[in-house]
C-alpha cells in the first residue's frame, strides 16, 4: 500500500466538525486580561503625551501602556542592499503615526467590553499632517514624506537584468505593445483574524505565547529582537489557526506587544483582532501598477520586454520579509513561462500613509501573470494572430527544460504547452464556445479567457539569499521518532493552518516506514518542540517540510531495516517495510511487525548489537532551490449589459504540481485559491480616500465572495515530478490565486470584443461600472 | 467591536412597551457618570436586531436602553381581508417569503417575491417587518414597497394608535415620523396590486441594494394599455424615491414603454456616489431595473 | 454599574442559569461564559455567519443577539450536532466532500445548513427537487475563505437528498 497519492481523509476534520477546534480566542486562563489598542484616527499625525489616566480610572481596567512605557520597542526588517531604505515598525507609535489604525497605546481590562470602553477615554493630542494615500500622490514632485529619511517615498528602487540591447530591439520592433496594468489593494482576510494569548510561565521562566500565526519561530525572533530577550525566553505556539494566506507570515505588532506586557504584568493577556482592525490595521497587499513595453516579431515572437513596476507598500516594512518582497518578486519573475530574449525591469516600493503590506497569497505573481497574459492577448490582437498560438510560440516547450531564462532563473521540468493543449481540448469538448455563442445570442456579453503560468514554489535559502534579507528563510528541519508501540512522532518547523499537513506529512512518512498514516502524528507550530523553522507560506511546506520529514523518515527506516535484518538474519538491503511489516524480499515467511521492532529497540535494547541500540530517531533538513508548478486556467464569463454584472459561469484548471500527495487536499487548495483570485479580479478592494481614511472597513464594503459569486471549478491534474523535491511534489498553495485574475480579465476583454467594444480593461478588480463605461451605448440587455 | 453599555428591558405587551418607552425618555440612564453616554440616543426598540445590533457593535449606535419587544404575543401575522393586507410588526421576513396563503399571494404576491432580496436566509429568519420599516433604510425592500403600495404604518403610543401613510412616515436616512414613545405595531397595505414587482442589484448576493426598483402597473382590462404606472426607487437618495410617471399613463403596455419608463426614472434622480457605484452608474442601474421590474410585473400577475 | 440579568436557557438540551450583562452578545456568552467555543466570531457585524447557532430551531447570528435575549430559549450549537462521538450525517458529508480546510467557519455553516434542512423538512419540501443553485444561495449566507465553497455546497445538497430519501 502506498499512501502518497491516496485521498486520505483529513485527521483535523473531526475536531473541527465537532466544534472542538482550539483557536487562540478559545483558550481560557484564569485571570486573563483583555487588550484593546488605541488606534490613530488619522493617516498622518504627530502627537504629544498620551493621557491614559481617565481609562485607568474605570472599574475593571488594570493597566495601560504607551511606547515609552515599554521602552519604545520596534521591529526592524532589513534587506542588505543599498537600494533599500529600512523603516522600523514601532510596536506602538512613537510620537508620529503613518496610517489610520496604527496603535499608539494599549489598555488591559477584565473583559474585552471594558477594554473597548476604556480606549475611548484615552486622551491623545493629535496634530494631523499632510497625507499621501496613493502611488500618484506619493510620487508627485514635493510630495509629503511618510518617512523623513525616505525622500520621494521610495523604499526600494531596483533596476534588474538591464539588457543594453533592449532599446535597439524596441526601435526596430515590427510590433510594439505598450500597456499600463494595475491591481487593487487586497486584504487576505482569514476567517479568524489575528490573535494572541501571552502569559508568563514561572516554571520555565518564559513568556509563552499562543498566536494565530503561520510562522511561530519568526514571531519568537520578533519578540526577542524587539525586547532584547534571548530566544529561549519566549515560546510561541500556534494552536488551530483559522487561515492565514500570508497575513500571518509576518510578525504583528500587537502580538509582539502582548509578550512585553505579559512579562511586565505576570498575568495572561489576550488580544483577539476584530474584523474592523483586520481590514484597516493589519497588513494588505497586491496594490501594484505596471507600465510595460513589449516588442514582437510579425509572427508573434516576443523580442524584448521592459517593465516599470510600482508597489504601494503602505507605511512600513513588515518583519521579517520587508516591503521589498513585492517589487523584487515582480521584477524577477515577470517573464515567467515565456522565452523573453531581452528584459529590463525597474521595481519600486512606494511608501504611502496606508496600512503596511505583507506577502498575501501569490505575492506579485497574480500581477505578473496578468501582465504577461494580457501582453500575449494584445500582441495577438495587434498582429491578427490566434492568442493561443502566440502563447505556444513563446512558451518554454517540451525538450527545453531545464530552461534558464533572461532573469537568471532556471525553470525545472514542467508541462506548459501540455497544460494549455489539454485545457483547450477540454473546454472545446465541454462546449464552452457554443455556450459563449448562445449567451451572446440572448443579448449578454460573454467571453472565454485563458491564463498560462508557472510559479516558483518552495524556495529555500539558495534562492532566498538572492534577496539579501538579514533574516534569510528557506530551509526546514524535521525530526522523526518511533515510540515503543510503533507510533511515530514527526516534528516540523512548518506550521499548517488548514492545509491538512497532519494528514499529508503522515502519508509521506507512513510510506517510508511501512506503517499506517494513522500511526503518524505531526507536531508543528511549537518553537520549543521543533527545530528552528520558517513556517508555512510561499507554497513551501509539503516540499520543504515534507521533504525534510521524508529524509528523516528514511533515516529511521534504515535503522528499522538494520534491526529487522539482525533479527531475521537477512541483509538490510533485502528488508522491505510495508503494511506494518518488515519483510525479507523474496521470502514471504520471514517478517516481523514494525511495532515489534520498535518494542525491541526500546525495551530489549540488550538484544541488539551496540550500533543498533537507542535508535529509531532522526533529524534531517531540506533546503531546495525551488521548483516550478504550472497550470493553465480558463474562465467563461457572462456579463449583463444592463447592470454590468459579471458572472463566472465555468472555470477549468489544468494544473501540474508534480507528485500529488493527496488529491483531495490539492483540489481544495486549487478551488480556494481560484476563489480568492476571482475575488481579486471582480470583487475585493481595500479602498482609501485621498486623505487616507479607509472606506472598506466592514465586510459590507470589502466584498469577499460568497458561494453565489463562484461557480464549480473543474480540475485536471498533470504530474511532472520535480527533480528538486524529495517527494517529487511541487508547491501548490498559491497557484489558484495566481492564475485566476488573468483568466477572468481575458474573458472579460473577450466578452467586450465580442460585443464590438474597442475598449480593453487593464485593471483589477473590474467593477460593473467599468463594464458599463466600456460597452457601446444603448446596450441594456 | 463590542457594544457600549445599555440597559435592557423586555416587555410583554404593547401598552407596557410604550409606557416604558415614555418613562425611559425621561430617565437618566446612569451612563453619564461613566463618560459613556450615548450620542443622543435614548431608548431603542429591539426586534430582530439585524440592523441595529451591527451598528451597536461598531458603536455607531449607542442607545442608552433597549426594549426587547420580541416576546410580545400577537404581533406576528399576515392577514388578508376586504380592506387589504395587514402585517404584524413582528412578522419575520422569512414568514412573508414562505407565505402560501392564496388570499395573501393574490394581490400581494409581490411582498412574498420581494422578500428573497432581503439579506440572507438567517437574516430573514430573524429580521422583522416592523423593524425594517422602523429602521428606514432608503434601499430596504419593505420601505420601497410600503411607499409604492400606499401602505399605512400603524403606530401605537401612550395615547393609543395612529396611522401614518408610508410616504409621510419616512423622513430621511434612518429617520421616521415615529415618536420616541411609539412603536410600530402593524403595516397595512390597503389595496392589492395585480401587476407589481421589485428587483434590485448588488454585486454580491444578499448585500444591500445599490439600486432597487419597485413598480406597479395598472393595466386596462385587455392588458394592452397602461392606465397608471408607479415606480419607487431605493439607493438613490435619503428616501424611497417616487418617480413622476404621469407621462406613462395611457401608453401601450409594451417593452418600449417599459424602456421609456426606465429612462424617465433615471432622468429624475440625482443619486449619491460611493464605493458601490458612481452617480452615473446608479442612473444606469435605475433605468435597467425599472425596465426589468415593469417587464416582470406585467408578465406574471 | 453593569446592567446584569439572571437568565435561564437550554443549550444543546442542557439547562444553564447565569447572570449576564445586557450588552454581552449571545456569541460571547456561549463562548466565554458557558464554554461553547465551537461557535466562532468572524466579523461581529452579521456578514460572515461563523457564529450562526439555532435559537428555538431558527438560525441566528449569535453576534447580532444579546445573551439576555436567549432567556428561556433553546439554543443549539455545533457541539450538539454529533451523537456522542459519532459525526452526524451532515458533519460526515462535510468531511467526505472536503467542505472544510482551516475549520474556523465550519460550525457556522453546519448550523446554517441544519436550520435550513430542518425548515425544508418542516415545509415538506422534496430535496430531490433542490438544485445546486438553490443550495448555493443558502450557503451564500456565510463566508468561507479556504474552500471555494464547492465541498460545502455538495455536502449540504447530499445531506438534503439523503434525509429526504430516509424520511418515513
Amino acid at each position: 500500500m502506498t499512501w502518497v497519492g491516496a485521498p486520505v481523509a483529513r485527521t483535523q476534520d473531526r475536531r473541527m466538525l465537532l466544534g472542538r477546534g482550539k483557536f487562540t480566542g478559545d483558550l481560557a486562563r484564569t485571570g486573563t486580561l483583555h487588550a484593546a489598542f488605541v488606534r490613530s484616527p488619522f493617516a498622518a499625525a504627530t502627537f504629544g503625551p498620551i493621557d491614559t489616566s481617565p481609562a485607568l480610572a474605570r472599574p475593571g481596567v488594570t493597566a495601560a501602556f504607551t511606547a515609552a512605557d515599554l521602552g519604545d520597542p520596534a521591529l526592524l526588517a532589513v534587506l542588505e542592499r543599498p537600494e533599500f531604505v529600512p523603516t522600523a515598525l514601532p510596536l506602538l507609535a512613537i510620537g508620529q503615526v503613518r496610517h489610520v489604525g496604527e496603535p499608539v497605546a494599549v489598555v488591559l481590562a477584565e473583559d474585552p467590553y471594558l477594554a473597548e470602553d476604556a480606549i475611548e477615554l484615552v486622551d491623545v493630542d493629535w496634530s494631523p499632517q499632510p497625507v499621501v494615500a496613493s502611488l500618484d500622490a506619493a510620487t508627485a514632485p514635493a510630495a509629503p514624506t511618510v518617512h523623513d529619511h525616505a525622500p520621494g517615498n521610495c523604499l526600494v528602487d531596483l533596476t534588474m537584468f538591464d539588457d543594453e540591447k533592449l532599446d535597439g530591439i524596441f526601435a526596430a520592433a515590427p510590433a510594439l505593445i505598450t500597456a499600463t496594468l494595475s491591481s487593487g489593494r487586497l486584504a487576505a482576510m482569514p476567517m479568524e483574524g489575528r490573535a494572541c494569548l501571552a502569559e508568563w510561565d514561572d516554571r520555565d521562566q518564559q513568556v509563552v505565547m499562543h498566536v494565530s500565526t503561520q510562522v511561530p519561530h519568526q514571531v519568537r525572533s520578533a519578540v526577542a529582537q524587539a525586547f532584547g530577550f534571548a530566544e529561549q525566553q519566549v515560546r510561541v505556539i500556534a494552536p488551530d489557526v483559522g487561515g492565514g494566506f500570508g497575513l500571518k507570515c509576518v510578525a504583528g505588532r500587537e502580538e509582539v506587544t502582548l509578550a512585553g506586557i505579559a512579562l511586565r504584568l505576570r498575568r495572561p493577556v489576550r488580544w483577539v483582532e476584530d474584523r474592523q482592525e483586520n481590514l484597516t490595521a493589519s497588513f494588505h497587499g497586491h496594490e501594484q501598477r505596471y507600465r510595460v513595453r513589449a516588442a514582437f516579431s510579425q509572427d508573434g515572437q516576443i523580442l524584448g520586454l521592459a517593465a516599470d513596476i510600482e508597489c504601494d507598500v503602505g507605511a512600513y516594512s513588515a518583519f521579517p520579509f520587508t516591503c521589498a518582497v513585492e517589487p523584487l518578486m515582480a521584477a524577477t519573475e515577470l517573464p515567467g513561462i515565456y522565452k523573453v530574449p531581452a528584459y529590463r525591469a525597474r521595481g519600486r516600493a512606494i511608501a504611502t500613509h496606508k496600512a503596511p503590506t505583507a506577502p498575501y497569497r501569490g505575492v506579485s505573481r497574480p500581477q505578473v501573470v496578468l501582465v504577461m497574459e494580457r501582453i500575449m492577448e494584445k500582441a495577438a490582437a495587434q498582429l491578427g494572430l490566434d492568442p493561443l498560438a502566440v502563447r505556444r510560440r513563446n512558451m518554454i516547450g517540451p525538450g527545453e527544460f531545464p530552461y534558464t531564462s533572461c532573469n537568471g532563473i532556471t525553470y525545472d521540468e514542467g508541462s506548459y504547452t501540455e497544460s494549455l493543449d489539454l485545457a483547450e481540448k477540454r473546454i472545446t469538448e465541454a462546449g464552452w464556445p457554443g455556450e459563449r455563442d448562445r449567451l451572446r445570442a440572448t443579448g449578454r456579453l460573454a467571453g472565454i479567457g485563458y491564463s498560462c503560468f508557472s510559479e516558483r514554489t518552495a524556495y529555500g535559502t539558495p534562492t532566498m539569499s538572492q534577496r539579501r534579507m538579514r533574516m534569510t528563510p528557506g530551509y526546514d528541519t524535521a525530526a522523526v521518532r518511533m515510540d515503543p508501540s510503533g507510533g511515530v512522532i514527526v516534528t516540523t518547523g512548518t506550521c499548517g493552518h488548514g492545509q491538512g499537513h497532519e494528514t499529508t506529512f503522515a502519508q509521506i512518512v507512513a510510506d517510508r516506514l511501512g506503517v499506517h498514516p494513522a500511526q503518524v502524528r505531526l507536531r508543528q507550530g511549537d518553537t520549543d518542540l521543533a527545530s528552528y523553522g520558517w513556517g508555512t507560506w510561499g507554497s513551501r511546506s509539503i516540499v520543504i517540510g515534507g521533504g525534510a520529514a521524508r529524509r528523516a523518515a528514511d533515516s529511521v527506516a534504515a535503522q528499522l531495516r538494520q534491526v529487522a535484518a539482525h533479527l531475521l538474519e537477512a541483509s538490510p538491503a533485502d528488508i522491505q517495510l510495508n503494511d506494518g511489516l518488515a519483510g525479507v524480499r523474496g521470502d514471504e515467511s520471514a517478517a516481523v511487525p514494525v511495532s515489534e521492532l520498535a518494542r525491541i529497540v526500546h525495551f530489549q535494547a540488550h538484544r541488539l548489537p551496540e550500533g543498533l541500540r537507542y535508535a529509531l530517531e532522526a533529524r534531517e533538513s531540506f533546503d531546495p532551490p525551488g521548483t516550478f508548478s504550472n497550470a493553465c486556467h480558463a474562465a467563461l464569463v457572462a456579463i449583463d449589459p444592463g447592470t454590468g454584472e459579471i458572472r463566472l459561469r465555468r472555470y477549468l484548471v489544468v494544473e501540474d504540481c508534480g507528485v500529488v500527495i493527496n488529491p483531495v487536499i490539492v483540489d481544495g487548495q486549487v478551488r480556494g485559491g481560484v476563489t480568492q483570485g476571482v475575488a481579486a479580479a471582480l470583487l475585493e478592494q481595500v479602498r482609501y480616500e485621498p486623505d487616507g481614511q479607509p472606506v472598506s472597513a466592514t465586510l459590507m464594503d470589502y466584498l469577499a465572495p460568497t458561494a453565489a459569486e463562484i461557480c464549480p471549478v473543474e480540475i485536471v491534474h498533470l504530474e511532472t515530478p520535480s527533480a528538486f523535491s524529495e517527494t517529487g511534489a511541487k508547491g501548490m498553495g498559491e497557484g489558484g490565486t495566481i492564475g485566476a485574475p488573468a483568466a477572468v480579465l481575458n474573458a472579460i476583454n473577450d466578452a467586450l470584443a465580442g460585443a464590438g467594444s474597442q475598449a480593453c480593461i487593464e485593471h483589477i478588480p473590474v467593477r460593473p461600472w467599468d463594464i458599463c463605461a466600456a460597452i457601446p451605448a444603448g446596450s441594456t440587455g | 467591536m463590542k457594544p457600549a453599555p445599555f440597559s435592557y428591558y423586555r416587555t410583554r405587551s404593547v401598552p407596557e412597551t410604550v409606557a416604558l418607552l415614555a418613562d425611559l425618555g425621561l430617565a437618566d440612564h446612569g451612563l453619564a457618570e461613566h463618560g459613556l453616554a450615548g450620542h443622543g440616543d435614548g431608548a431603542k426598540i429591539l426586534a430582530g436586531g439585524q440592523s441595529l445590533v451591527p451598528m451597536m457593535n461598531f458603536r455607531l449606535a449607542r442607545p442608552a436602553a433597549l426594549v426587547d419587544v420580541t416576546r410580545i404575543p400577537g404581533l406576528e401575522y399576515l392577514r388578508a381581508g376586504p380592506d387589504g393586507l395587514r402585517i404584524g410588526a413582528l412578522t419575520r421576513h422569512r414568514t412573508v417569503e414562505l407565505c402560501h396563503d392564496p388570499a395573501v399571494l393574490d394581490g400581494f404576491g409581490v411582498l412574498s417575491r420581494a422578500a428573497r432580496w432581503i439579506g440572507h436566509y438567517p437574516i430573514r429568519a430573524r429580521g422583522t417587518f416592523g423593524g425594517s420599516i422602523a429602521h428606514a433604510d432608503p434601499a430596504a425592500e419593505w420601505c420601497l414597497l410600503a411607499v409604492l403600495l400606499d401602505a399605512n404604518v400603524v403606530l401605537t403610543g401612550p395615547d393609543g394608535q395612529r396611522t401614518v401613510p408610508a410616504q409621510e412616515f419616512f423622513e430621511g436616512f434612518y429617520t421616521t415620523a415615529a415618536q420616541p414613545d411609539e412603536m410600530i405595531t402593524e403595516v397595512h397595505f390597503p389595496r392589492p396590486a395585480k401587476y407589481a414587482a421589485l428587483t434590485e442589484f448588488a454585486q454580491r448576493q444578499g448585500d444591500f441594494a445599490v439600486v432597487a426598483a419597485a413598480v406597479t402597473a395598472d393595466l386596462e382590462d385587455a392588458g394592452t394599455t397602461a392606465r397608471e404606472v408607479r415606480v419607487v426607487l431605493g439607493g438613490v437618495g435619503p428616501l424611497p424615491f417616487v418617480v413622476n410617471t404621469a407621462g406613462l399613463s395611457g401608453q401601450p403596455a409594451t417593452a418600449a414603454t417599459w424602456r421609456a419608463a426606465g429612462g424617465l426614472a433615471a432622468a429624475q434622480i440625482d443619486p449619491p456616489a460611493d464605493g458601490h457605484g458612481s452617480a452615473a452608474y446608479r442612473k444606469k442601474l435605475a433605468a435597467t431595473l425599472v425596465e426589468r421590474a415593469l417587464t416582470e410585473a406585467t408578465r406574471s400577475p | 454599574m453593569k446592567d446584569l440579568h439572571l437568565i435561564r436557557l437550554r443549550v444543546n438540551g442542557r439547562e444553564h442559569e447565569l447572570a449576564v450583562e445586557s450588552r454581552r452578545t449571545l456569541a460571547d456568552m456561549l463562548r466565554h461564559d458557558l464554554g461553547y467555543t465551537g461557535t466562532h466570531l468572524g466579523c461581529e457585524h452579521g456578514i460572515c455567519g461563523a457564529c450562526t447557532v439555532l435559537v428555538d430551531g431558527v438560525p441566528a447570528r449569535a453576534c447580532l443577539m444579546f445573551g439576555v435575549q436567549a432567556d428561556g430559549q433553546e439554543v443549539a450549537t455545533v457541539e450538539g450536532l454529533a451523537d456522542g462521538e459519532d459525526l452526524s450525517d451532515l458533519q460526515q458529508a462535510f468531511s467526505d466532500r472536503h467542505g472544510l480546510q482551516c475549520g474556523f467557519c465550519t460550525p457556522g455553516f453546519l448550523m446554517l445548513a441544519e436550520g435550513y434542512l430542518a425548515e425544508q423538512e418542516a415545509q415538506g419540501a422534496d430535496a430531490a427537487e433542490l438544485s445546486e443553485q438553490q443550495i448555493r444561495e443558502v450557503v451564500a449566507a456565510n463566508l468561507c475563505r479556504c474552500t471555494g465553497y464547492q465541498g460545502i455546497v455538495e455536502a449540504v445538497l447530499e445531506t438534503a437528498r439523503r434525509r429526504t430519501a430516509e424520511r418515513p
